[in-house]
């Protein structure tokens, strides 16, 4: 993992903040964040990225998966200043209205999603699971249970999931 | 969130983590799975974070009969790697047992020998909690204790330990190297780990800015053709353990030559279960055998008025965690 490639300590500026850099959705990106700020705070308050969604703020719900190199992880339990250096992808650089990552076009046609604020989360999380590789439908149920649906649209879910692997 | 803020260093190798850690007011971050959350919840208040997630401490190594863990391998590339899935198989099913796959992803396997308890009292604000805030007393003994210990607690705390893997590390008789401002030392996992006694505040022996370095599992690849790690939860998934049973056998000649057994949700600590062990040997496998192994796991419990359910529940785990490894091979 590039993770351990990157010991470079962060600076502080004037404030306090710290200049944190990292790669966003393929492109350089920096942005002065609080020493103890989560990454979904980052995403969300500084870099406007809302897509990334804040549901239970403490790791249970799933609505703020991201990818941290490739690797699916709770943005609201990631202390954005220990992702430095990373690549993080969020749903904003998954997919376009234009151009629908399979998986959205998935959820779409299978009716995936009832208000949908789970939905970018589980995007994510199931980009993250097919790279894993699920041999199975009880495979996908158990890869998928780190994301909550409130308005239980899991078959849908599932079964989206399922065609896009193929399964 | 209404956490005060901390401030953020982050360690340069493992020795300045050791000085920056044993600094007042400082946490340890390496995954941030518990951390981030105790601190949310206002049971964890650090005036500054070190963050050793980017120390060389992630290392998995598995030969010559041995497993060594660093402290910092995430647990999904513990259970993914393929020494530990061909001779380890009871740690890749109790990380697969383990919280979802987006914390497999983050946790590490320090961290999750050092996640503290689950227990509602500990991480809701302003309930009692002799752990949280010493001389509040106990919420949970007589209030909700379904989910207490039924071995090891003590009248300041009845909180259950909440990991998996400790479990099965504890099963496979573990050790771990510690490193601190005085030098490093290695213990059995399991003493790692201090009952709450009048002190509930500390649940391991460690001192201000020591650091679990790596874990290490010997001669237990033997053990891996019979071995499970059964955990019984309120949901299928993405749950805590009610109770947990990590067993382990071998066998010779149709006969019990060596066994382990620990159980989870029912102490302070993970918690081997030694008499029931030690009660397999020289047996051959079948009911008799692990029902005397059954009640011996659940002699000496201490219930409360809600967790009674625990005794038969892990009775019937070992039985059925013995009824797995122990079958026809």
């Amino acid at each position: 993992m590039a993770a351990s490639e990157t010991p470079a300590a962060p600076a502080l500026s004037n404030d306090g903040r710290i200049a944190l850099s990292i790669i966003l959705n393929g492109q350089p990106c920096e942005v002065a964040v609080a020493p103890s700020a989560t990454l979904l705070d980052v995403l969300r308050d500084d870099l406007r990225l809302t897509g990334t969604k804040k549901g239970c703020d403490m790791g249970a719900c799933g609505a703020c998966t991201v990818l941290a190199e490739g690797r699916r992880i709770k943005a609201c339990l990631a202390l954005a200043a220990s992702y430095a250096g990373q690549a993080i992808t969020t749903i904003e650089g998954i997919g376009s209205v234009e151009q629908l990552h399979p998986l959205q076009d998935a959820f779409i046609r299978h009716d995936a999603l009832q208000c949908g604020y789970c939905t970018p989360g589980q995007i994510l999380s199931a980009i993250a699971l097919l790279a894993e590789g699920p041999c199975d439908h009880a495979a996908i149920r158990e890869g998928m249970s780190g994301n909550l649906c409130r308005c239980g649209a899991y078959p849908n879910i599932v079964a989206a999931i399922a065609e896009v692997a193929g399964l | 969130m209404s956490a005060p803020g901390f401030g953020y260093v982050l360690a340069s190798d493992v020795a300045d983590a050791v000085a920056q850690g044993a600094g007042p007011g400082a946490a340890f971050l390496a995954g941030g799975t518990d951390l981030m959350q105790l601190w949310k919840a206002g049971a964890k208040a650090p005036s500054r974070v070190v963050d050793i997630s980017r120390l060389p401490l992630a290392e998995i190594a598995c030969a010559d009969g041995r497993l060594d863990l660093g402290a910092l391998a995430r647990l999904s590339d513990v259970a993914a790697h393929p020494g530990v899935a061909r001779d380890y198989r009871l740690l890749a099913e109790a990380i697969a047992a383990t919280a979802s796959g987006q914390v497999r992803n983050m946790a590490t396997v320090g961290g999750a020998l050092l996640q503290r308890t689950r227990c509602a009292y500990f991480r809701t604000e302003g309930m009692a909690c002799n752990k949280r805030a010493p001389g509040s007393g106990c919420g949970a003994m007589a209030g909700e204790s379904r989910q207490a210990a039924l071995f090891g607690a003590s009248s300041a705390c009845v909180a259950t330990h909440p990991s998996d893997l400790a479990v099965a590390l504890a099963a496979l008789e573990a050790e771990v190297e510690i490193l601190g401002p005085a030098g490093s030392r290695r213990m059995p996992l399991t003493d790692l780990y201090q009952l709450p006694g009048v002190e509930p505040e500390h649940d391991t022996i460690l001192a201000p800015g020591e650091l679990i370095t790596s874990v290490t599992v010997r001669d237990a690849a033997r053990l891996a053709q019979r071995s499970t790690y059964l955990k019984v939860r309120d949901r299928a998934s993405f749950e805590f353990a009610v109770v947990s049973v990590a067993a382990a056998l071998r066998l010779e000649d149709g006969v019990i030559v060596e066994a382990r057994l620990a159980a989870g949700g029912v102490a302070p600590r993970p918690w081997r279960l030694g008499p029931s062990a030690a009660a397999l040997i020289g047996r051959a496998p079948g009911a008799a055998t692990f029902a005397i192994a059954a009640e011996l796991a659940v002699a000496g419990a201490q219930p409360l008025a809600d967790n009674g359910f625990k005794i038969e529940l892990l009775r019937r785990s070992v039985i059925r965690a013995l009824e797995t490894v122990g079958g026809a091979s």
